[in-house]
């Protein structure tokens, strides 16, 4: 982000947050502390905070590499120490740094795990990427199965059968490496700080539905969702960073002001689109940069909702810990079936009064992909929008091709101007 | 005269079509000059207006001698002409490069002896010419690069032996020259030219009617005299940012395609079309406007340059693979969807004792199964299906496309123009008057 642009201080203080979390853990070994390493589709924060545990989540490390332009050399350590080219770049990135020190994002080195804590809610590669990682640190693994919604809903017996592996599962290996016992009561406590930054974090993609849009859903997302998918939910810390960044984005609608940007803010809404499927972190701002210059505003994205899906009602309830921390796991977008990931995203582009979707298609991200373009039919069917789709890559910078994607994009933006005017001429 | 132009930046080619502001195509101009965006944007609008001025021609001659303008040939007789006298004009710039490149330091081992062989080189070139222009004669291409250094490259290698100077300095020489001339836009003009070429033609036909001699020069004067307003321009294609245009100058080639099809033939729902480094699908409304498209991504096996691989593999020129492949007794089955990958299947294949004819006809097929894959993604091949672009000329690829079509998707009717090259130029020259007759609030013809 360009350091000449205003910040708010919402930004200010996400920034400290997670390089706060980063200096963590870098001292986590002299500090006495345990860490866990989890994914964040399906994340346990609330539990591990109970014990004191510090989340490492590699697919989040992965990406801040990206970003700062680190992965290419880590994701050709790994090809180099056998991974093929088509494994899943996050898994790379991660084993090229595990295998190249294990030093953060930050410049700082990340602790081994005290605990593997592999949370499976529909990404199939996470238990491979596990096995790497167990082989790696040789430390104690547990495993989450959370079933994946088939049929389009979680039953009560999935629930109960995600309590029950939290139980004789999560919790007893959470003791074992700990060496302390659970305490509900403070994990009742954690989960009501959660459910009250979960009450902001819906207001603020909720603003999305003004004319013009105060955030971008997606860009700007992908910041908002960092705190509360990462270390921070259930701390005051995420509490007072979605009130301040709830405040800012409501002094936005009411001056009916558009979102900022890494160049500045926006000065135009000219399309409102959905995007389904998560950005392309190497050429991040770059990527960013083809949708403001064209006035294009991401009004909603299931990417911020891999870590949890709130705008249905959800919240971590604390007179039902363990139950609600089941539903939150299953409930995750990640673990959606197909049909419902269409219908949500209809109802964005329907809800957010959206111009347009667009499904950024990650190549070496089978689970994901997969199904992404019965997606996109169903969609424009349901919507009566055509949808774009573009193809690039999480991690690794070989695959985004600049020019290409640009010039999709353009010509979706294009298209879009063109039956605009079809309308208003059938409309005369 | 008010006119519009489309220009389509392309990979491999930059075309241009000028319509005048009644929406008819009025001139068409190509070239595949290597050089930056500008030179080639300059040598495709200056092409597209001698085509333009071509037209007036023609009508200047209808009011002069109405059966000499209803004579085809006789008017393709003097394009062609003045298709030579443009020729001469760029072999005088070529002796110059020539000279000067063979006057350079590196040269020196050869000294005077390579500059001779160089201007006997381009002198026996230059006495074929008129034959090599002359009717009935198939050019082989409409490029003067290619026109030139393929008798180049024929001719040098005995010139050379017999010069004592060896092939690859003629080669390395003659490639210097012509990448001086491809870097410049050179006046090749109407207004140059067509007083030349009226004359040559004058002189060899000398059973022309005096009166027709008369008012050829006539209207040619009066088309060269003709004042052409250039009252809105669109690009279009790859390098369409780096046209000198404003932002609401430049359209997506996939807006472009759709419209410029749309025109063509109306009623279009599906559009092929297949670039030098991009294959696109669209899919257009009754209107042109497109609803869906697809491209491809990542990777551009399967497009136009993967055919000129292939020729390069085989040492052919890149027109001789379409009918080439037409002579197959069968298909055999390519599998790589890399290029690269294709080229060295290619050679395993022949080194096995396959037929060229039969392996070249499965590479047509592995293009248009990676072309029939975005169709697929883009909703389909709906009737009428339209096949836009280079490849569309390869009739080849044709058949393979017709006959995979026909296998997914039933019959469909397949449209082709013989201007399907400029399909993307067009498209851009009929947002141009589309938006110059919005901006002067006058009915739309094209929204019609």
């Amino acid at each position: 982000m360009n350091d000449s642009i205003h910040k708010e201080p919402s930004m200010l203080r996400q920034k400290e947050l997670i390089g706060g979390h980063y200096r963590k853990l870098a001292r986590a070994k002299e500090a006495g502390l345990k860490s866990a390493y989890t994914f964040v589709p399906g994340n346990l924060t609330e539990l591990l905070l109970a014990f004191d545990v510090l989340p490492v989540l590699p697919e989040i490390n992965a990406l801040q590499s990206a970003m700062r332009g680190k992965s290419a050399e880590y994701i050709a350590k790994a090809e180099k120490l056998g991974q093929s080219e088509d494994v899943c770049t996050y898994v790379k990135c991660d084993y090229g740094m595990m295998k190249s020190g294990n030093v953060g994002p930050t410049g700082e080195r990340l602790p081994d795990p005290d605990l593997l804590l592999l949370s499976y809610t529909g990404c199939f590669t996470f238990l491979k990427w596990f096995e790497l990682l167990r082989e790696e640190y040789k430390a104690p693994t547990v495993m989450l199965h959370v079933p994946y919604q088939g049929d389009g809903a979680a039953t009560r017996e999935m629930r109960d059968y995600v309590v029950k592996q939290l139980r004789r599962v999560v919790i007893p290996a959470l003791e074992k490496v700990t060496g302390k016992r659970y305490d509900e009561d403070r994990l009742r406590h954690i989960l009501a700080l959660s459910a009250q930054a979960e009450e902001d974090f819906v207001a603020v993609f909720r603003a999305a539905r003004n004319r013009p849009s105060p955030i971008d859903a997606y860009f700007g997302g992908v910041y908002y969702i960092g705190p509360i998918f990462t270390a921070f939910r259930g701390t005051q810390a995420a509490v007072d960073y979605y009130r301040m960044l709830r405040a800012e984005v409501d002094a936005r609608v009411a001056a009916g002001a558009g979102p900022l940007t890494p160049d500045g803010p926006m000065p135009r809404e000219k399309y409102r689109l959905v995007v389904e499927g998560p950005p392309n972190w190497t050429s991040f701002h770059e990527f960013w940069r083809m949708f403001h210059e064209e006035g294009a505003v991401v009004v909603a994205s299931t990417y911020t909702k891999v870590g949890g899906v709130y705008e249905d009602g959800f919240r971590h309830d604390p007179a039902r810990p363990l139950e609600s921390l089941a539903e939150y796991c299953l409930g995750c977008y990640t673990n959606h079936n197909l049909p419902a990931r269409a219908d949500r995203i209809a109802r964005y582009v329907q809800d957010y009064e959206a111009d347009g979707f667009l499904i950024h298609s990650v190549k070496s991200c089978d689970s994901f992909s997969a199904g992404q373009l019965v997606i996109l039919r169903d969609v424009e069917q349901k919507t009566g929008r055509a949808g774009a789709f573009i193809e690039s890559d999480l991690v690794d910078p070989r695959y985004f091709a600049a020019s290409n994607v640009k010039n999709r994009l353009e010509s979706y933006l294009q298209m879009i101007d063109q039956q605009r005017r079809g309308a208003t001429a059938c409309a005369r | 005269m008010r006119t519009v132009i489309g220009i389509d930046l392309g990979s491999t080619t930059t075309k241009a079509v000028v319509l005048g502001e009644d929406g008819r195509m009025l001139g068409r101009g190509i070239t595949n000059t290597r050089s930056n965006y500008d030179v080639a944007c300059a040598i495709a609008r200056s092409e597209a207006l001698i085509a333009t001025r071509f037209a007036l021609l023609r009508e200047a001659l209808a009011r002069r001698a109405p059966d000499a303008a209803r004579d085809d040939a006789l008017l393709q007789s003097i394009a062609r002409t003045f298709r030579l006298e443009q020729h001469l004009g760029q072999i005088a710039v070529l002796r110059t490069e020539l000279a000067a490149v063979a006057s350079g330091a590196t040269w020196h081992t050869y000294g005077e002896a390579l500059h001779a062989c160089a201007a006997g080189l381009l002198d026996r070139i230059e006495a074929e010419a008129p034959a090599a222009f002359a009717g009935g004669a198939g050019l082989g291409s409409e490029f003067f690069r290619d026109l030139v250094g393929a008798r180049w490259r024929v001719l040098a290698e005995p010139a050379g032996k017999a010069a004592d100077i060896g092939f690859d300095w003629l080669m390395s020489c003659f490639d210097k020259a012509i990448v001086r001339v491809e870097n410049r836009a050179l006046d090749l003009s109407f207004e140059r030219f067509a007083g030349p070429a009226i004359e040559r033609f004058v002189r060899e036909n000398p059973a022309l009617a005096p009166g027709n001699a008369t008012a050829l020069r006539a209207s040619a004067t009066e088309a060269a005299a003709a004042a052409i307003d250039e009252w809105n321009q669109v690009g279009t294609g790859y390098g369409r940012s780096k046209l000198p245009f404003r932002r609401e100058q430049i359209r997506s080639e996939i807006l472009c395609h759709g419209l410029g099809a749309h025109r063509f033939f109306p009623g279009t729902r599906t559009v092929l079309d297949i670039g030098g480094q991009d294959t696109k699908a669209i899919q257009v409304d009754d209107q042109g406007i497109v609803t869906s498209f697809q491209m491809n991504d990542r990777c551009a096996a399967g497009c136009g340059r993967y055919l000129g691989y292939i020729a390069d593999e085989m040492n052919v020129a890149v027109q001789e693979l379409g009918p080439m492949a037409s002579r197959a007794t069968r298909s055999v089955k390519i599998n790589s969807t890399c290029t690269v990958f294709a080229g060295a299947e290619l050679r395993d294949r022949l080194a096995l004792g396959q037929k060229r004819e039969d392996v070249v006809a499965g590479l047509h097929r592995a293009i248009v199964l990676r072309a029939m894959s975005l169709l697929a993604r883009s909703g389909g091949v709906k009737d009428e299906f339209t096949f836009t672009g280079g490849v569309a000329r390869n009739q080849a690829a044709v058949a393979a496309l017709r006959q995979l079509v026909s296998e997914n998707y039933g019959a469909r009717q397949l449209n082709i123009s013989v201007d399907s090259i400029y399909t993307g130029a067009y498209g851009a020259a009929l947002f141009a008057l589309r938006d110059a007759r919005a901006a002067a609030a006058t009915p739309d013809p094209v929204a019609a």
